[in-house]
C-alpha cells in the first residue's frame, strides 16, 4: 500500500494556499479598478505599438461583413464589435475595464476548465480501457482512478463558478449581461437573442449541472465498483457490470462533452461558431490526460508503489502522447485552415482577435503541441526513458494550458492579457488540489487491481523492442 | 517466453488447426478449380463491368451533357461515387495498419482482404476525378511538369488537386503496404506449387522471399514503419476529400467538423463493405474456422463506434446549423431544406439505413448474427451512399440565390457509370480472391499458439503447450476429455 508522504501532503496544501493568497489578491486588485484605471491604461498601451492596429484590423473585417454579409438582411449588426467604431473615450474605457475586471476570473476559469477537463478525459480514458479489453493498462487503472478522484473537488469549484456567473458575479459570458435579450435595451444583441433557444442561463445552469452529475456518477460508480472487483470472484460479474457501466459512460460523454465545449468554451465567444469545436477541445484534452497518466505513474513508480509497471507501459504511454499530439494537431489545422481558406467573416474574426493580439502563444503553442513532441516522442527508445517523457511531457502540458488560455481570454481579456499572478496562482491552487486529492485517493487502494481478468497480461506486457532497465529478465 | 493470455478472451482460430492446417486451408482456393457459382458471380459482374466502360465512352465520347448534371448542379453522382468508393476503401488501411498499432490480433484474418478491398475501391474512385472532366485527355495538366508553356504549373491552393496527390498516394502506399504482406504467402504458394506455369508466376510474386531471420525482423519493421506512415495518411486522405466541400463557402459545405466526419464516415462504410465481402467469402472459400463469430462481433463494434461518431456530427452539424442564425443553413438542414424539400426521401434513408438500422448492433445476438450482420452492413452502405448524395446534391440544389434552385436528376448514363464500377470491383475482387492467399497465413500463423482454440483449452486445463510442435498429425490429443492426462 502506498503512503501518501507527509513532505508531498505539505507540499500540497503549500500550493492550495499560496494560490489561493494569489487568486484572493488578485481579486482584490481587480475590484480596486476604475474607469480611471482603464484610461490609465488605454493611455499607456497607445505608446505601445500593436493593440491599436490590432483592434483597427479586426474593425475593418467587421465593418465589411456588415456591408455585404448575410446578416445586413435582418438586421443583425455584431453589436459588440461595431460598438467599438462608433465609441466615445468613455465607452472604450468601460469596455477595458471589463476586460481587466474579466482577468481574475478568467485565469481562475482557465485553471480550473484544463484541470476539470483534462481529470475528465483520464476518466474517459480509464473508460476507453476497459471496454477495448486492453490488455496492457490494466496495472495503470489504480493511477488513472486515483488521478479521476481530482474531478470532485474541481466539479465542486465548477459548480460555484457557475453559481456565481449566474449570479452576475462576473463579465466571463457576454450573454449573460443585461438587457441581451431584451429588444429595447441598448445592450440588446439581436444575434444572441437569435439564440435564445440555446443560450439561456437556466437552460445553461441545468445542463452544466447536468454534465457534471453524469460524470461525477460514473466515477463513483467505477471507483466503488474496481475495488469490489479486487475481491469479488464471482466470475467476473462485477467486472461485466464495470464493463457495461464503462460503455454506457462513454456514449454519454460522447455526447455531454461536445455540449460541455459549446456551453462553457463557444459560448464565450456568443457570435461565433465552429463544427468541430467540440472535438477539438477533446483533443487537447486527452493529451494532458495522457500526459498527466504518465507523470503520476512515472512519479509513483519512482516511490516503488507500482511494482508491476515497466519500461514497455511508460513506452505504450508516451506512443498515445505522441498519436494524440499529432491528432490534436490535425484537429486543430483542420479547424484554422478550413475558416482562413474560406474567409467568411463571422468566422474569421475569431483568428483575427487570436493571431492579432495572441500571437507568441498562438503560433508558440503549435510548436509546443506539435514539433517539439514530434521531434522527441518520435524515437521509439527515448519513449520509454522516463526523464525524457517528463520533458516532453511537461511541454506538452504547458502547451495545452496556452491551448485553453487562447479559447477563453481572447473572448473576455482581449487585448488585456498577460500571464502573471492572477494566472501562475490559479494554476498552483488548482495544482495543489489535483497532488493532494490524487495521491490520497491513491493511498486509500489496492495499487494493484487484482481481480481484473486481464492483469496478467498487464503485469507481463512487453513490447518488443523496449529493454527494461535495472529490472529482472525474467520475463524477456 | 511465457504466454499470458486472458481466459476470456475468445480464442481467433477455431478447431484444433496445426501450421499444416492453416496453409492447406488457404491455399485450397488458388489450388483447386472454380465452380459453378465463381463463373457466374465474374460473368454478371464482368457484364456490369463492360456496361460501365460503354458508358464512360459514351460520356468522354458525347460530352458531360449526357449526365443529369445541370448549371447548378455540377457534381452529383460522379463525385458521391468518387467519395463512396474512397470512403469504403479506408476501412482496408484502418483494419491492416491502425489495428496493428493497437495490437489488435483479430485483425490478421481479414487484413488480406480488407486491403484488396481497399486496392480495388480506390481503382474505382480514381475513375471518377478523370471521367467527370469535360476534356479529360487534358487530365495531365493537374500534374506540376516542367512544360513549354513557359513552365506554366498548377495551382496549389485546391483541394481537387490535393486530391490527386492524396489519392495517387494513397494508392502507392497501400500497394506497397499489402505487397509486403503478400511476399511470404506467395512464397508460400510458390513452394506448394506442383504445375511449372503456377511456380514461375509465384516465384515472381514472391520476390524471392526465403523467410531468414533477419527478414522477418525486417519485415516486422517495415509493418510497423509503414502502419505509423498510413495512419496518418488514412485520415488525411479523406480530410483532403473533405475538403473539396468544407473549403467552399456554399452552406452545408462549409464545415469544419468535415475533416474527422468524413473520415469516421470512411471507416463506418469501409467495415460495412468488410463485413459484406467476408460474409460471404468466409463461407464460399471455407474460412469459416478463421473469420469466425468474434471477428463479425468485433467488426459490428467497430461499426457501432464510428457510426455513432458520424452521428454525433449529424447532430453537432444540426446543431450549429440552427446556432449560426444564419437563414441560408436552414435550407440544407433540418428546418426547411432536408427534411421537407424535394429530395426529402433521400435525407429520411439516410437517417434510417445510418443512424437508427445500425442501432440494433448493440444487441449481442444480432451483433453476432451472420445474417443480420451482411443485411446491416447492405444497409450502411447504402445509408452511406445517400449520406454523400445528400451532402453533395442537396446542398447544390439550394444556394444562396433562390433564382438558381435546380434538381437533378440523374440519367442512365449516371447510373450506368456506377454499375460499371460496382461490376469493375467485384471482377477484381473475385479474381483476386481465386490468385491470392486471401489470409495472411503468415500472420495468423503466429497467433495459433497463443489465440487458437485447441491451444486455448490445453492451456485452461494446465496441459504444457510448448512441445506441440509436434502435432502436425490431426486428432492425436483429445482435448474435450475431462481428465487432464495427456492420451497419446
Amino acid at each position: 500500500m502506498y503512503q501518501f508522504s507527509g513532505k508531498l501532503k505539505i507540499f500540497s496544501l503549500a500550493l492550495i494556499i499560496v494560490g489561493a493568497l494569489g487568486i484572493a489578491f488578485s481579486f482584490y486588485s481587480g475590484s480596486q479598478l476604475t474607469v480611471e484605471s482603464a484610461k490609465e491604461i488605454i493611455a499607456n498601451q497607445s505608446h505601445g505599438d500593436s493593440h491599436g492596429s490590432a483592434v483597427e484590423g479586426t474593425h475593418s473585417t467587421t465593418k465589411e461583413h456588415d456591408t455585404s454579409g448575410s446578416h445586413t438582411s435582418d438586421g443583425n449588426i455584431d453589436k459588440e464589435m461595431s460598438a467599438h467604431g462608433a465609441h466615445g473615450d468613455d465607452s472604450h474605457a468601460e469596455h477595458v475595464l471589463h476586460q481587466l475586471q474579466n482577468r481574475p476570473w478568467s485565469a481562475f476559469y482557465v485553471a480550473l476548465f484544463f484541470f476539470l477537463g483534462t481529470t475528465l478525459l483520464v476518466l474517459a480514458f480509464y473508460a476507453s480501457q476497459r471496454v477495448a479489453q486492453s490488455g496492457w493498462s490494466i496495472v495503470l487503472f489504480r493511477v488513472m482512478e486515483a488521478i479521476t478522484a481530482n474531478i470532485v473537488p474541481v466539479s465542486i469549484l465548477m459548480l460555484v463558478f457557475i453559481g456565481l456567473t449566474v449570479g452576475h458575479f462576473n463579465h466571463i459570458f457576454p450573454w449573460m449581461a443585461e438587457g441581451t435579450f431584451d429588444p429595447s435595451s441598448e445592450n440588446y444583441d439581436a444575434i444572441v437573442d437569435g439564440k435564445s433557444w440555446w443560450m439561456n442561463v437556466p437552460g445553461w445552469a441545468i445542463r452544466s449541472v447536468v454534465y457534471l452529475l453524469l460524470w461525477n456518477l460514473y466515477r463513483w460508480f467505477i471507483r466503488k465498483n474496481s475495488i469490489a472487483e479486487d475481491t469479488a470472484n464471482d466470475g467476473f460479474k462485477t467486472y461485466k457490470k464495470n464493463y457495461n457501466a464503462s460503455v454506457i459512460f462513454l456514449f454519454i460523454f460522447m455526447i455531454t462533452e461536445s455540449m460541455m465545449s459549446w456551453d462553457w468554451i463557444m459560448g464565450l465567444d456568443p457570435h461565433w461558431f465552429s463544427t468541430l469545436f467540440g472535438w477539438y477541445v477533446l483533443a487537447t484534452l486527452l493529451v494532458s490526460a495522457l500526459t498527466v497518466i504518465a507523470f503520476v505513474t512515472i512519479y509513483l513508480r519512482s516511490k516503488g508503489a507500482l511494482p508491476q509497471v515497466n519500461d514497455s507501459h511508460i513506452h505504450d504511454l508516451a506512443k498515445f502522447m505522441f498519436g494524440f499530439s499529432v491528432f490534436w494537431t490535425y484537429l486543430w489545422f483542420a479547424q484554422f485552415m478550413l475558416i482562413w481558406y474560406a474567409d467568411i467573416p463571422e468566422e474569421t474574426t475569431y483568428f483575427l482577435a487570436r493571431f492579432n493580439e495572441y500571437k507568441l502563444p498562438f503560433l508558440g503553442m503549435v510548436v509546443m503541441n506539435f514539433v517539439f513532441p514530434v521531434l522527441l516522442l518520435l524515437n521509439s527508445d527515448f519513449k520509454s526513458i522516463p526523464w525524457f517523457v517528463i520533458i516532453g511531457g511537461i511541454v506538452i502540458l504547458a502547451g495545452h494550458y496556452v491551448d485553453v488560455f487562447i479559447m477563453v481570454m481572447p473572448a473576455t481579456v482581449g487585448g488585456q492579457w498577460f500571464f502573471g499572478i492572477p494566472e501562475i496562482s490559479a494554476l498552483l491552487f488548482f495544482l495543489g488540489i489535483f497532488i493532494y486529492t490524487v495521491f490520497s485517493a491513491f493511498s486509500k487502494a489496492n495499487a494493484v487491481p487484482t481481480g481484473n481478468p486481464f492483469l496478467e497480461e498487464s503485469a507481463h506486457f512487453h513490447y518488443y523492442n523496449i529493454e527494461h532497465r535495472g529490472e529482472g529478465s525474467a520475463d524477456h | 517466453m511465457s504466454h499470458y493470455e486472458a481466459s476470456i478472451r475468445e480464442p481467433l482460430v477455431l478447431g484444433d488447426k496445426s501450421y499444416h492446417d492453416i496453409t492447406e486451408d488457404i491455399a485450397k482456393p488458388i489450388e483447386g478449380k472454380a465452380n459453378k457459382n465463381w463463373y457466374i458471380a465474374f460473368y454478371i459482374s464482368l457484364a456490369a463491368m463492360l456496361w460501365g466502360f460503354g458508358c464512360i465512352f459514351y460520356t468522354v465520347g458525347t460530352g458531360i451533357g449526357v449526365w443529369g448534371l445541370n448549371k447548378n448542379i455540377g457534381w452529383a453522382w460522379d463525385i458521391t461515387n468518387f467519395v463512396w468508393w474512397v470512403g469504403i476503401g479506408h476501412a482496408g488501411t484502418l483494419i491492416s495498419a491502425v489495428l496493428l498499432l493497437f495490437r489488435q490480433k483479430w485483425r490478421m484474418a481479414i487484413n488480406r482482404s480488407a486491403e484488396a478491398m481497399t486496392i480495388f475501391a480506390v481503382f474505382q474512385a480514381g475513375l471518377f476525378p478523370i471521367i467527370h472532366m469535360g476534356r479529360p485527355w487534358n487530365g495531365y495538366w493537374v500534374m506540376p511538369i516542367p512544360n513549354q508553356f513557359g513552365s506554366l504549373w498548377v495551382n496549389f491552393n485546391s483541394p481537387l488537386l490535393w486530391d490527386v496527390f492524396a489519392i495517387s498516394t494513397y494508392l502507392s502506399v497501400s500497394l506497397v503496404f499489402w505487397w509486403t504482406g503478400l511476399l511470404p504467402d506467395f512464397a508460400m504458394i510458390r513452394d506448394r506449387a506442383v504445375k511449372p506455369f503456377q511456380k514461375k508466376i509465384y516465384a515472381l510474386l514472391s520476390f524471392g522471399w526465403s523467410g531468414r531471420a533477419k527478414d522477418w525482423q525486417r519485415f516486422e519493421e517495415v509493418s510497423l514503419v509503414l502502419a505509423g506512415l498510413a495512419t496518418p495518411l488514412v485520415l488525411s486522405v479523406h480530410t483532403i476529400v473533405s475538403m473539396d466541400f468544407a473549403t467552399s463557402i456554399n452552406p452545408g459545405w462549409h464545415s469544419t467538423i468535415f475533416p474527422p466526419y468524413f473520415v469516421a464516415g470512411a471507416i463506418f462504410s469501409g467495415f460495412a463493405m468488410v463485413q459484406t465481402l467476408l460474409g460471404i467469402m468466409r463461407k464460399v472459400t471455407n474460412m469459416e474456422d478463421y473469420i469466425t463469430r468474434m471477428h463479425i462481433e468485433y467488426m459490428n463494434i467497430v461499426i457501432i463506434l464510428t457510426g455513432g461518431i458520424v452521428a454525433v456530427a449529424y447532430a453537432t452539424e444540426f446543431f450549429i446549423a440552427w446556432y449560426t442564425g444564419s437563414p441560408y443553413e436552414n435550407y440544407t438542414y433540418l428546418s426547411v431544406g432536408a427534411a421537407t424539400g424535394p429530395y426529402a426521401w433521400a435525407f429520411y434513408s439516410l437517417l434510417f439505413f445510418n443512424i437508427l438500422t445500425p442501432q440494433i448492433l448493440w444487441f449481442k445476438k444480432i451483433r453476432r448474427s451472420f445474417i443480420w450482420s451482411f443485411i446491416i452492413s447492405i444497409f450502411i452502405n447504402i445509408g452511406m451512399w445517400f449520406e454523400r448524395f445528400d451532402i453533395i446534391a442537396i446542398v447544390l440544389s439550394k444556394g444562396h440565390l433562390p433564382s438558381t434552385w435546380w434538381r437533378f436528376e440523374p440519367t442512365f448514363v449516371d447510373v450506368g457509370i456506377f454499375i460499371g464500377t460496382i461490376g469493375f470491383f467485384f471482377v477484381l475482387f473475385l479474381l483476386y480472391a481465386r490468385t491470392f492467399p486471401v489470409i495472411a497465413q503468415a500472420e495468423v500463423k503466429t497467433i495459433l499458439k497463443s489465440s487458437g482454440e485447441f491451444y486455448k483449452k490445453r492451456l485452461a486445463q494446465g496441459i504444457p503447450t510448448k512441445p506441440t510442435i509436434v502435432i502436425a498429425e490431426k486428432k492425436i490429443i483429445e482435448v474435450d476429455s475431462s481428465d487432464k492426462n495427456i492420451k497419446e
